[in-house]
């Protein structure tokens, strides 16, 4: 019996792999579909929606259903990429994301995504409460106000223990993702860099090397995103 | 009955500024005022936010020479993460930031004596204001006109090769420097496609002056005597007295010359200079501490430069300085009209150190950022375009910035471009109650000597009219004009 399922998006068929999601089906054939709370290694969930596909004229998100065979998925459409682009804009309104003086501009995933979709100005009014910088520890600071609670940090930066050095605290407008004070202070230069380079925005900062990264030389300043995806 | 009138388009002035003159029942001009009516408050919102961001994020008060806004930032800053003040950094970080400094010195220059004053010159100060600009500039004198964009372009691309863009770069960074010139990058901007070459430019940087010195030589009596008036002077000089725009020791002399603060270490800066705030105007009024508000007002920008420093460090540009002195007998100049001279004369010392500096092969080494011992308080000063240029900042435990204090150039004039105002407007004004439009840009063109820029000096968004108004003796409006 073959593992191999076929199915389209945007009418181009797709070879998957048994068991794997629609956006993983996509990757390996070229096609981008953007992601911000997926990541590799860490079981999808869903939440930032800006995968989102259609699927018998139902949205679903991408990371998290799987592949079928003949399935017909939509992505690249007006509609979706308004979808997209909408999404963008309420991530931008939830935060203070000033991208000029932003260490992570040219290497923030949600910055690209805003050059994709062409977002000018959000549609939505901003509606954040400010959160403020914590900068306690000696080689990481969090930036609250730039947080789009994505747990990438969360599931993806760990110590030799399996401990997480980030989690969630408090709940409904009020949550934030902080991180462990007493962790903090030893965390080692290689992971603090892997924390920052996991965080699809600029919430996590590298402490002391400010632009240290010229301004057109960054990943995105040379590629748009999902460039590195797509065949066609 | 009062009356409102708007004039467009706007005028040619880097700011949103608004003068008030006072007419006596006699129909002299009585007092006069020039206000900043904005407010930016860079000062209090980079408070909490991480000190290296400072050169990044301050630099946005202005995008006409954001590039000393970011180096004096990251002066200071150098100070902070122990990388020393000045000449602690390595040759190619003090280098690189040297030349970004020279090419936007020279931009910046440029586009206000060819894009903002050059009309005035052309047609003068009652010409016919529909041809008094640039564009009337390129009608009359296509080659001024050209020589004026590609030498503003090329300064432009100095910024670029060296900050990364060219308006509001990330070049400088704390300790040093983010790149290095490639031998690409060299052999473009020192021997780039004519006209975009460093020889280039210091042959045009030589016509541009000897224009303006055929002006002055035809118009001797306007030139000398139009807003001139003694007053002391302050500037960074290099430790041997040579003129530095990037780094040096404060110096200031009064109007006979004398030496009246010399050898100040900047860090030491609030210890000579103090602000006064005055409640018709956001632009506050720096002055010298010993010598009081009354007599400690000076001068800053490239007049001040010239009256204070002892030599320039390039030959042809050093020949045109020695004019400059011989013409005021070594005094210093007070002539606001002769900034213009002063800043033509910077803008051929800044080519000739283009052109030098592009030679030197430190630009080419790898060795960026030094760091040492971290302190909690950095001042960072350099000379701006437009004058010296104060940044100040203190951090705590956490890298996070607790004050931030900016003396900006434009402010450092605030009284003198005041006084100038006024001279300008009892020499134009009086007796007359109805401003007619050459009035109105003669006061314009005594603001314009000084190249202020009004929305770094409050540290504006929008549209940057110049709003004039004259009151009888009871503060009755009598006339109102927008440009």
């Amino acid at each position: 019996m073959s593992e191999e399922i076929k199915f389209k998006i945007d009418g181009k068929e797709i070879i998957a792999k048994k068991g794997q999601t629609i956006v993983e089906a996509a990757r390996e054939n070229g096609v981008y579909i953007p992601t911000l709370c997926n990541f590799k290694g860490v079981k999808p969930k869903g939440s930032c929606r800006i995968c989102s596909v259609k699927v018998n004229n139902r949205f679903m998100t991408s990371c998290t259903t799987p592949a079928s065979p003949g399935m017909e998925v939509y992505s690249n459409t007006d509609e979706i990429s308004d979808l997209r682009k909408s999404i963008v804009e309420l991530l931008f309104v939830s935060g203070n994301h000033f991208c000029p003086a932003c260490e992570k501009s040219g290497n923030c995933e949600l910055q690209a995504l805003a050059y994709k979709y062409r977002m000018m100005v959000p549609r939505f009014p901003y509606s954040f409460k400010k959160k403020g910088v914590i900068a306690t520890g000696p080689k990481l600071l969090k930036e609250q106000d730039r947080c789009i609670l994505c747990q990438r940090c969360i599931k993806t930066i760990k110590d030799e223990e399996g401990r997480r050095y980030y989690a969630f605290k408090n709940r409904g407008n009020k949550l934030e993702v902080v991180m462990d004070e007493v962790m903090s202070k030893t965390i080692s230069d290689e992971l603090a860099k892997q924390a920052m380079e996991n965080c699809p925005v600029g919430s996590i900062i590298y402490k002391e090397i400010g632009f240290a990264e010229p301004i057109g030389t960054r990943k995105y300043d040379k590629k748009p995103i999902g460039s590195n995806i797509e065949t066609n | 009955m009062p009356k409102k009138i708007t004039i467009e388009p706007v005028t040619r002035v880097e700011g949103h500024g608004k003068v008030t003159i006072q007419i006596d029942d006699f129909g002299n001009v009585k007092d006069s005022r020039l206000h900043i009516v904005e407010f930016r408050g860079f000062e209090r919102f980079v408070q909490g936010r991480p000190y290296w961001e400072a050169p990044v994020l301050v630099q946005r008060l202005c995008g006409i020479c954001p590039v000393s806004h970011h180096l004096a930032a990251a002066k200071a800053l150098d100070v902070i993460v122990g990388a020393g003040t000045g000449y602690g950094l390595t040759a190619v970080g003090e280098k690189m930031r040297r030349l970004m400094h020279y090419g936007q010195f020279f931009q910046s220059h440029v586009l206000h004596f060819f894009h903002l004053s050059s009309p005035d010159f052309l047609f003068g100060i009652d010409g016919d204001p529909a041809l008094r600009n640039i564009v009337g500039v390129a009608q009359e004198n296509r080659e001024l006109a050209v020589q004026g964009v590609m030498m503003r372009k090329y300064g432009q691309e100095i910024i670029y090769h060296t900050a990364g863009k060219k308006i509001h770069g990330t070049g400088a960074i704390p300790g040093g420097i983010n790149k290095n010139l490639s031998l690409e990058e060299k052999e473009l901007l020192l021997n780039g496609a004519d006209p975009l070459n460093a020889d280039k430019m210091v042959e045009w940087s030589v016509a541009a002056l000897d224009f303006f010195k055929s002006y002055h030589a035809a118009n001797k009596d306007m030139v000398d005597t139009f807003a001139a008036y003694p007053s002391n002077h302050l500037s960074l000089v290099r430790e041997d007295g040579a003129l530095d725009i990037y780094h040096g020791v404060l110096r200031a002399v009064d109007n006979d010359g004398t030496i009246i603060l010399d050898d100040v270490d900047y860090q030491d800066y609030d210890k000579y200079i103090e602000e006064e705030v005055r409640n018709w105007s956001y632009m506050k009024f720096p002055y010298l501490k010993h010598l009081g508000k009354e007599k400690g007002w000076y001068r800053v920008g490239p007049l001040s430069r010239l009256n204070t420093c002892d030599f320039i460090p390039s030959p042809l540009a050093q020949k045109e300085f020695e004019l400059f002195k011989a013409y005021t007998n070594g005094k210093p100049n007070g002539m606001s009209l002769h900034y213009h001279w002063a800043r033509l004369i910077e803008v051929l010392h800044c080519a000739e150190m283009i052109r030098d500096l592009l030679k030197d092969p430190d630009l080419q080494n790898d060795d960026l950022v030094v760091k040492g011992e971290k302190l909690h308080k950095g001042v960072g000063v350099i000379e701006a375009p437009r004058g010296t240029l104060f940044h100040h900042y203190e951090i705590d435990d956490d890298d996070k910035i607790t004050l931030a204090n900016l003396i900006v150039s434009t402010t450092n004039n605030n009284q003198p471009m005041n006084t100038a105002v006024n001279l300008t407007a009892k020499a134009f004004m009086n007796g007359k109650p109805e401003i007619t439009e050459p009035m109105m840009n003669a006061v314009e063109v005594a603001i314009r000597a000084y190249d202020p820029c009004l929305s770094c000096a409050t540290h504006a968004l929008g549209q940057m009219p110049l709003e004039m108004t004259i009151v009888d003796g009871n503060n009755n409006i009598i006339d109102n004009k927008i440009k």
